[in-house]
């Protein structure tokens, strides 16, 4: 009887990888189920947690919202978040004032456009079968659609996208307003959480929506929706989701977040790789995590998306990117556009000490020091900031150990943005609130 | 405006724990107090309802629907700002620990819904008891059903007696230093193992 009890303990722990939890140093982390929390789960799954003396604990999270409190409150050490919560928290902006950073990326692209058929429909009388998921044919058959509605006397058209500080939220007004469309006029926006976006979208409360995998893929299988305009057309390898740690916490815990910034980076490694893609499916399939079909998650993992029900896949390259070409690292030049897109669209009011801010939550100076010389073969940028959208194919740049490329990275209207010069750019942009 | 006057939204999707605090406000003297237990086209009803003050609970994906408030204030006929400042620390730390999250409209004095506040906060607590009793009360019942499948376990493949199986039980858990439930789950699971 005790040996069966033994052997039943030995089973629930190798789901683990026997674990000997008094060795490591336990650390909560929150996620939100998305595709690309996969850093998170790799690590603990695959034990590359434990290859640093942590104890990865995964806590998932119904809300950005919940995120953003327990960190703020020490539930949770650390958690995965939009790129924009680190930048609201330390600004203040939506919420008390925490200084939150992030130290690490763990992804890279990863959304899409989703809208309902009822829409493409109107959008493909207005040539949008002319270039599937080309933002600007995409975005002008919109703005048709959008401006036949308002000689009509139509309800303006409603998107869904999931935060306030969400990317989701900059990229879908970014798209909309280069095609002339002003997302506070012409159209509206809400929130909404992911898990409610295809019924919004069935029972016609939204026509369309913005958010990250397996959610697109889903609404395609409900034979519901289309999918149009993916991110990484949008603005080619630009930040998605975070690691977010309050300051203080990195502060009082540094050697713990440089581990965890090792381990992030071996998981990201891992999940990169397309050998081990369809486990990464697997793992990522179960119940305590996405609990979707793995086949789904397949999708957005090999850039194989279907974008309607009934049609063959459309491979798009770079769909979503967890660790080829630094995707890892902080950015602060990607931190700094962040910041343009909150003033943009009014979240922030313009000044130096907001975008000084604003630059500090993003941490390379973290990233290269957990890093270097760890064996990681991890290339490291010369630079903490680069132009962004510069780069019209694959461009060797500055790094410690000369190997690096980066590119295309640009987005799809041709604006080059220099985090130098964040006022000449957001002069140079039509639409803003 | 009278206090008991405020409008107040009640957004939970369990229906129990919605009543008790329902109950709680309306006994405190609230009577404009409405709940949203259907989480479609959220924004939309919110701002037909035209709350005073929002109370959700946290496990609600919705949560990031009212973030969303503070930023637009052309859905909603009025802005409105959370219930939290730099001050509001502790508050926020009894409200989490609750399982709850207050959203005031904005402009709206603090002293006002700290009451609603406080009574929110401690029936979600009184819930999460009665909760916690609940289970309690349905893991003994449970323990109750294992131990009477070990003893009828123990009866037929030892020929023993009931009272015999039950001493059984109990030494082996004394002499093992375990709950007698455990013992008696380790007997129904080597008897299945077994397949006898």
């Amino acid at each position: 009887m005790k040996d069966m009890q033994a052997s039943d303990w030995d089973a629930a722990e190798s789901l683990r990888g026997g674990d000997e939890p008094g060795d490591l140093r336990t650390v909560r982390a929150g996620f939100i189920p998305l595709v690309d929390c996969a850093p998170l789960i790799v690590a603990a799954e695959k034990g590359f947690d434990r290859r640093e003396g942590l104890r990865l604990e995964l806590v998932r999270e119904t809300s950005w919202a919940n995120i953003r409190d327990r960190v703020n409150l020490g539930h949770l050490d650390c958690a995965q978040m939009l790129a924009g919560m680190p930048i609201a928290s330390s600004l203040g902006v939506g919420h008390i004032t925490v200084p939150t950073i992030a130290p690490f990326l763990l992804g890279l692209n990863g959304n899409a456009v989703t809208v309902s058929l009822a829409l493409f429909q109107g959008m493909l009388a207005a040539d949008a079968g002319s270039a599937p998921l080309d933002p600007a044919v995409q975005g002008a058959a919109l703005r048709a659609v959008v401006e036949e509605r308002r000689r009509l006397g139509a309800r303006p058209l409603t998107f869904g996208m999931v935060f306030p500080f969400s990317c989701h939220n900059y990229e879908l007004r970014y798209w909309m307003a280069a095609a002339g469309i002003d997302p506070d006029r012409d159209v509206r926006l809400v929130v909404i959480p992911p898990p409610l976006m295809v019924e919004s979208l069935e029972a016609g409360h939204i026509d369309g929506f913005c958010v990250g995998e397996p959610w697109n893929s889903l609404a395609v299988d409900a034979g519901i929706g289309r999918i149009v305009v993916t991110k990484s057309a949008l603005w080619n390898m630009g930040v998605e989701k975070v690691l977010g740690v309050r300051a203080d916490w990195a502060e009082e815990n540094r050697p713990v977040l440089e581990a965890l910034v090792r381990v992030l980076y071996r998981a990201a490694h891992w999940a990169d790789d397309p050998a081990n893609r369809a486990e990464l499916a697997d793992l990522l399939a179960r119940p305590g995590y996405l609990g979707v079909d793995a086949g789904l998650i397949l999708r957005p993992l090999s850039g194989d998306l279907i974008l309607q029900a009934g049609e063959p896949p459309t491979h798009v390259e770079d769909f979503l990117v967890f660790n080829r070409q630094a995707a890892n690292f902080p950015w602060v030049s990607q931190a700094v556009w962040i910041y343009t897109q909150m003033v943009r669209w009014g979240q922030v009011e313009a000044s130096p000490e907001a975008e000084q801010a604003a630059r500090r939550c993003f941490r390379p100076d973290i990233y290269r020091a957990a890093v270097r010389d760890a064996g990681l073969g991890a290339s490291l940028p010369s630079m903490n900031a680069k132009v962004e959208g510069a780069l019209a194919g694959r461009t060797a740049v500055g790094s410690a150990d000369g190997r690096l490329t980066l590119g295309p990275d640009r987005f799809f209207d041709g604006l080059v943005f220099d985090p130098d010069d964040t006022a000449g750019y957001l002069d140079r942009l039509a639409i803003r609130t | 405006m009278n206090d008991t006057k405020l409008n107040i939204v009640v957004i939970d999707e369990n229906p129990v724990r919605a009543a008790i605090l329902e109950d709680g406000l309306r006994d405190a003297g609230y009577t404009r107090v409405t709940r949203i237990g259907e989480m479609g086209n959220l924004l939309r009803r919110l701002a037909d309802l035209d709350p005073d003050v929002m109370l959700i609970d946290l496990e609600n994906p919705s949560r990031d629907v009212l973030e969303q408030m503070f930023q637009v204030s052309r859905i909603v006929r009025r802005p409105v700002a959370m219930f939290v400042d730099q001050s509001d620390g502790t508050m926020i730390q009894a409200a989490v620990d609750a399982g709850v999250s207050a959203y005031i409209v904005g402009g709206l004095q603090k002293d006002r819904v700290r009451p609603i506040l406080d009574m929110t906060i401690s029936r979600f607590n009184a819930f999460s008891r009665l909760q916690g009793e609940l289970d309690e009360a349905r893991g003994k019942l449970a323990e109750r059903k294992v131990i009477e499948r070990a003893k009828g376990i123990l009866m037929k493949q030892r020929g023993m007696n009931e009272e015999d199986a039950y001493r059984l039980l109990r030494e082996t858990a004394m002499t093992q230093k375990k709950k007698l439930a455990d013992i008696a789950e380790g007997v129904v699971m080597a008897a299945r193992l077994l397949g006898s």
